[in-house]
């Protein structure tokens, strides 16, 4: 499945017009432990760029962006109960929200793996 | 500032050695946390011992004949100086004359003269304060170069014993000069976590050799601000500049143990007439401690509200509390919302959170007293 970074370190994943989101093990690190993470309602229409998401470490709130526009379709129901999975698994278990796509050219603009490591260092 | 602008403290080689992660705090590069991460500080420092480098804090010496230098100072602070024996600490609060707060201190009585600690952001205006608020004879002199380390936790008393038995003499409060492996250090049994420890002051050019040696006992690990901030959070004392500042009465902050009972009485220093009235009349806000229901803090700047949405109050720390297990704050609110058990509401990105008014310090205390 091709993955997509955006500058904001957000992931997002793409399997057909369903893109799963999360972030970056950069932006958990810097990030911290986190103990608290805000997730939409399903079926929460999104636009590009805005706040998708609230993820609280121990020492500060930090909004999660929509990399794409579309609409919430489901969200990982166990991260608010077990909000550590986004600093043991940002890439897999610590998932937040997966978002029906409106606009597939939405992802053009964003980076592959290889432009987000160089741009995260 | 550019971080090139920031100032190191003597230790600042052997936190990046260690991993820390440095940010600017009071113009200095400290360092927030450690790899392990504050959540594993936080406990760690609360089964252990944990080390703090907190040498950008202001340290200071107040020297006159007699008892001249602890009179002068009262002109000052709330604190009981002339009663604090030799070899004690006592905490003060610098009042200003609306009854506010300048500073908050730790004032240790040596042989022959004060020994202070004041907060890093203020240490250069508190000194500016005191000389020209001093009398002659009493001499006031920084020593913003030396270096000041806490070591903190449950096992701090048993570290400290192995480098010096004497550490075994001292109570909470108690301060005494200590051969620390050979270094020398002014140690004083207290702290800024709620727990048993020391804070040890000793010449910037021993600070890592110290702290090497500290580090090198298996309960000992670093410790960063972040931490500190939970740590002390939980125990509820206050951070200058954000719970208590120029405009919050030592009444109103329910510091009120700061102001010594003949001071009560007598007054005597700027401010006392507010302070004074208060302590009879009461605040209309008190500074109170919050358990959140939830996991979500409620962070400094945060409204409280009552059941009817009407804001009674803010927000001035607040957090994840570790030892807790739960989002904690502390904060003013009106004192009809001031009883322990009252419920109120924090507003969080325009969401009201259910909290209850609850009494410091939430973690249990475990200073060494008498006994």
């Amino acid at each position: 499945m091709p993955i997509k970074f955006t500058e904001d370190h957000e992931w997002i994943s793409v399997d057909g017009d369903i893109g799963m989101v999360g972030i970056t093990d950069y932006a958990q690190e810097q990030l911290g432990d986190v103990v608290f993470v805000e997730l939409p309602d399903v079926g929460k229409k999104v636009a590009k760029g805005y706040d998708l998401a609230v993820v609280e470490s121990v020492k500060a709130a930090s909004e999660i962006y929509a990399p794409v526009a579309g609409e919430v379709v489901e969200v990982n129901e166990a991260l608010p109960d077990a909000p550590e999975t986004v600093n043991s698994d940002p890439r897999g278990g610590g998932w937040f929200v997966k978002i029906k796509i409106k606009d597939p050219s939405d992802l053009d603009a964003l980076m592959d793996e290889d432009a987000y490591k160089a741009f995260a260092g | 500032m550019n971080a090139s602008d920031l100032l190191k403290t003597p230790l600042h080689a052997l936190h990046e050695e260690l991993g820390a992660r440095m940010v600017p705090f009071a113009g200095y590069a400290m360092p927030v946390q450690y790899p392990s991460g504050i959540l594993h500080e936080h406990h760690h420092c609360r089964t252990a011992a944990g080390l703090f480098d907190v040498s950008h804090m202001g340290q200071l010496t107040l020297r006159g004949t007699g008892d001249s230098a602890a009179e002068a100072l009262e002109t000052l602070v709330t604190a009981d100086l002339l009663s604090l024996k030799p070899g004690r600490q006592r905490y003060a609060l610098l009042t200003n004359d609306a009854g506010g707060v300048r500073d908050d201190l730790m004032v240790l009585r040596r042989a022959d003269h004060l020994a202070l600690v004041v907060n890093a952001a203020c240490k250069d205006a508190d000194f500016e304060y005191l000389k020209e608020s001093l009398p002659n004879g009493v001499v006031l002199t920084a020593l913003f170069d030396r270096a000041l380390l806490a070591l903190q936790g449950p096992a701090a008393g048993a570290v400290m014993e192995r480098l010096d038995p004497k550490a075994a003499e001292m109570i909470f409060m108690d301060g005494a000069d200590l051969s620390l492996d050979g270094i020398p250090a002014q140690v004083t049994r207290s702290g800024y976590t709620g727990e048993d420890g020391f804070e040890i002051s000793v010449e910037s050019r021993d600070a890592e050799k110290l702290a090497r040696r500290l580090l090198a006992e298996q309960e000992v690990a670093p410790i960063g601000l972040g931490a500190r901030d939970s740590l002390r959070l939980e125990a509820g004392l206050c951070l200058y500049g954000h719970d208590i500042d120029t405009g919050t009465s030592p009444v109103e902050a329910d510091l009120v143990w700061a102001i010594g009972k003949r001071r009560r009485r007598e007054g005597g220093f700027p401010g006392a007439d507010r302070i004074l009235r208060e302590l009879k009349d009461g605040t209309q806000r008190v500074r109170v401690g919050l358990k959140i229901q939830g996991r979500q803090p409620a962070r400094e700047g945060a409204e409280i509200a009552d059941n009817e949405g009407r804001v009674i109050g803010r927000i001035t720390s607040g957090g994840f509390g570790p030892t807790v297990g739960a989002p904690v704050a502390m904060g003013y609110v009106d004192r009809d919302f001031a009883e322990i058990g009252t419920v109120v509401h924090p507003v969080v990105r325009g969401k009201p959170l259910q909290a209850t008014v609850s009494a410091f310090p939430m973690v249990e205390q475990r200073y060494r007293r008498k006994g």
